[in-house]
């Protein structure tokens, strides 16, 4: 039945085509064509993304799962490991209410251009990873997610708790070191991510910026987070990480001013991970 | 009309009910001969999505007056309509006992029809094993006074409900159109055997797939309908799953001294191979799963590991891996990630 549909969807396609070359010839060849054909994406670049070419890269991946079935907390991982000289990754969910989910800038020789985070999606979207590059080109990767939506617009799960406050911004990590002289962070902050956009009226309070340093103090990476990255935020990060750079300290700030603040101990006690490969692994 | 048979061999002939006259190869046709008329190119699409759709329901006999409609070996998909599941029919003197409806109005009613074609009597008793859609939504075919299940069916169904009506509509469209959520209203307060028209009934309420799962041995065939709690040569779902609990319920289960097992999902056989191919399924997956968690892995990186081959036999095996990974992880993270900072005060 999927070939009936597309049967029809194509003779659909083929008539639209027809008309549009009796219409007359339409000037589109200066734009680039969106693989993901969203409705948006032009304005939706400009506007996120600003200046700076944008060219569509096969290197910036983003991996999702099969199947979306709590619209408020899927997985997406953007990983731009491929493209050197990487200074930005911004992930984007076009059909989203609000579609700037996060920034993450890296910083050279400490941190890699990759993040592992869930998002809430309010219908079906593409979801993007845009990789700016020291000479300020995009490259831009994606791919279509479908969910049944309703995330951005149902209220987070610590409204229905009275005691909700009491654990906001508890903080759990843990760092893993890799076999290629990487380290892994996972870091899971508490707190609600309302978006404003809830049924149960409850306004943006959102964790809007994450920090991390090493021993020394030096900056390792910025993370700036939006409204649809979900409730909860569970994070994995890559960074360069040596014995001698000490623990990795993380401080953060909502939009309500509440400052956070972790130590995560690199102690090295475990056996080294053997590191994942950016490249798309074959599946069992 | 062709019937899969297993290593069980069934001799009894099968009967197909196709409910509705209009064939797929009709409208096909008909929206390729409206789309190349260029005056109208929207017209064609829209025709075509108004023909109604309907399921064909292929009983087999699995025993005497026992009969099993068995669901695609798939996910959910506008392909299939939603009807994965097995559904089973019985025949008593007091009529047609129906256990689970499928997972839309029009599935239901095509199922409430064979079952009285089947039965030639009308039907005296539907059971719902659980709250899942594709076991519970053909509800509406038949009179909710005559539906009974656990408690725990009829509020996570109550509960749940309008979520996963969000989510089929998604997947499945047009199937499920008209199809609303009708609560059973006979509650199964605990287990004991239910004689109907001559056909005895074990009830056996338990839990771990989701909170409430109801088996049913009928002692009369031998035959033992596990509902969710078993699945045969296609891997277990786990969304509402408490592993713990649920190998509680498969060892009970395997305590039952079966003829013939009716998995949630798979074939029929005459042996209790569900039972045991689902309790391993569970601990391979768990075990695994808690593994990559202690490598570091994010969700999308632990779903894509190498999985061992007894498990890669399983139909939809990392697809529901997949799920499982997204089910079972949010737990270990808040339980084994220890704790490094909070609030900062100053």
């Amino acid at each position: 039945m999927l070939d009936r549909a597309m049967q029809i969807g194509t003779a659909v396609e083929a008539c639209c085509m027809l008309a549009l070359i009796c219409a007359a010839p339409v000037a589109y060849a200066d734009v680039k064509p969106d693989p993901l054909s969203s409705p948006v994406w032009q304005d939706l670049a400009q506007k996120i993304l600003g200046a700076g070419d944008i060219v569509f890269d096969d290197r910036v991946k983003v991996i999702i799962p099969p199947i979306v079935e709590n619209q408020a907390q899927v997985p997406v991982t953007a990983d731009a490991r491929l493209v050197p000289n990487v200074t930005k990754l911004v992930i984007i969910t076009d059909l989203n209410p609000i579609q700037h989910v996060m920034t993450l800038t890296p910083v050279a020789g400490k941190s890699e251009p990759y993040i592992s985070l869930r998002l809430k999606v309010e219908q079906a979207t593409p979801v993007r990873a845009a990789a700016q590059t020291t000479d300020g080109v995009w490259h831009v990767g994606g791919v279509f997610l479908e969910a049944a939506g309703g995330g951005c617009s149902s209220p987070a799960m610590a409204r229905d708790d009275a005691d909700w406050s009491k654990t906001l911004g508890d903080s759990q990590g843990r760092i893993w070191r890799e076999a290629n002289g990487t380290a892994r962070l996972r870091l899971r902050v508490r707190h609600p991510m309302d978006t404003g956009l809830a049924k149960d009226n409850t306004p943006a309070f959102y964790i809007e910026q994450l920090t991390l340093k090493n021993g020394a103090g030096e900056d390792v990476g910025k993370l700036e987070l939006f409204e649809p990255v979900a409730e909860d935020p569970t994070l994995t990060m890559l960074i360069k990480h040596t014995l001698s750079s000490g623990d990795i300290t993380v401080l953060g700030r909502d939009n309500n001013g509440t400052m956070l603040r972790s130590t995560i101990a690199s102690p090295w006690k475990q056996s080294l991970t053997p590191s994942i490969s950016p490249k798309v692994r074959n599946r069992s | 009309m062709e019937t899969k048979l297993d290593p069980v061999n069934f001799t009894k002939s099968s009967k197909s009910l196709v409910i509705n006259m209009f064939s797929q190869l009709t409208r096909r046709q008909l929206a390729v001969a409206l789309s190349s008329t260029i005056a109208a190119p929207l017209l064609p699409a829209f025709v075509a999505e108004a023909a109604p759709l309907s399921y064909t329901l292929k009983p087999q006999e699995i025993a005497d007056g026992v009969w099993v409609i068995e669901g695609a070996q798939e996910a959910i998909t506008f392909e299939n309509g939603g009807a994965i599941a097995n559904i089973v029919i019985m025949d008593s003197t007091d009529g047609a006992i129906v256990i689970d409806t499928g997972p839309s109005r029009r599935f239901g009613e095509a199922l409430a029809a064979l079952a009285q074609s089947l039965t030639s009597k009308p039907i005296t008793r539907v059971y719902i094993t659980h709250f899942h859609p594709d076991h519970a939504f053909g509800n509406q075919g038949f009179d909710a006074k005559i539906i009974a299940a656990p408690e725990g069916v009829i509020t996570g169904l109550k509960e749940m409900g309008n979520t996963f009506s969000d989510a089929m509509y998604y997947i499945a469209r047009d199937w499920m159109r008209g199809t609303e959520i009708v609560l059973p209203t006979i509650s199964i307060a605990k287990s004991g055997v239910e004689d109907i028209g001559g056909r005895r009934l074990r009830l056996l309420p338990l839990s771990g797939h989701t909170t409430s799962d109801l088996a049913i041995f009928d002692e009369t065939s031998g035959t033992l309908v596990t509902g969710d709690l078993a699945f045969l040569d296609r891997a277990p779902t786990t969304p509402h799953a408490d592993f713990g609990i649920w190998r509680q319920s498969l060892s009970k289960l395997n305590d039952v001294s079966a003829r013939t097992t009716v998995p949630g999902h798979g074939p029929v056989e005459a042996s209790q191979r569900a039972v045991s191919q689902t309790k391993n399924w569970l601990d391979d997956v768990e075990r695994i799963i808690s593994e990559n968690f202690e490598q570091g892995l994010d969700i999308t990186e632990a779903m894509n590991t190498p999985l061992p081959e007894n498990l890669t036999r399983l139909t939809l095996a990392r697809y529901e891996f997949s799920r499982t990974v997204m089910h079972l992880y949010p737990k270990l993270e808040a339980s084994r990630l220890p704790r490094v900072g909070g609030r900062a005060v100053d």
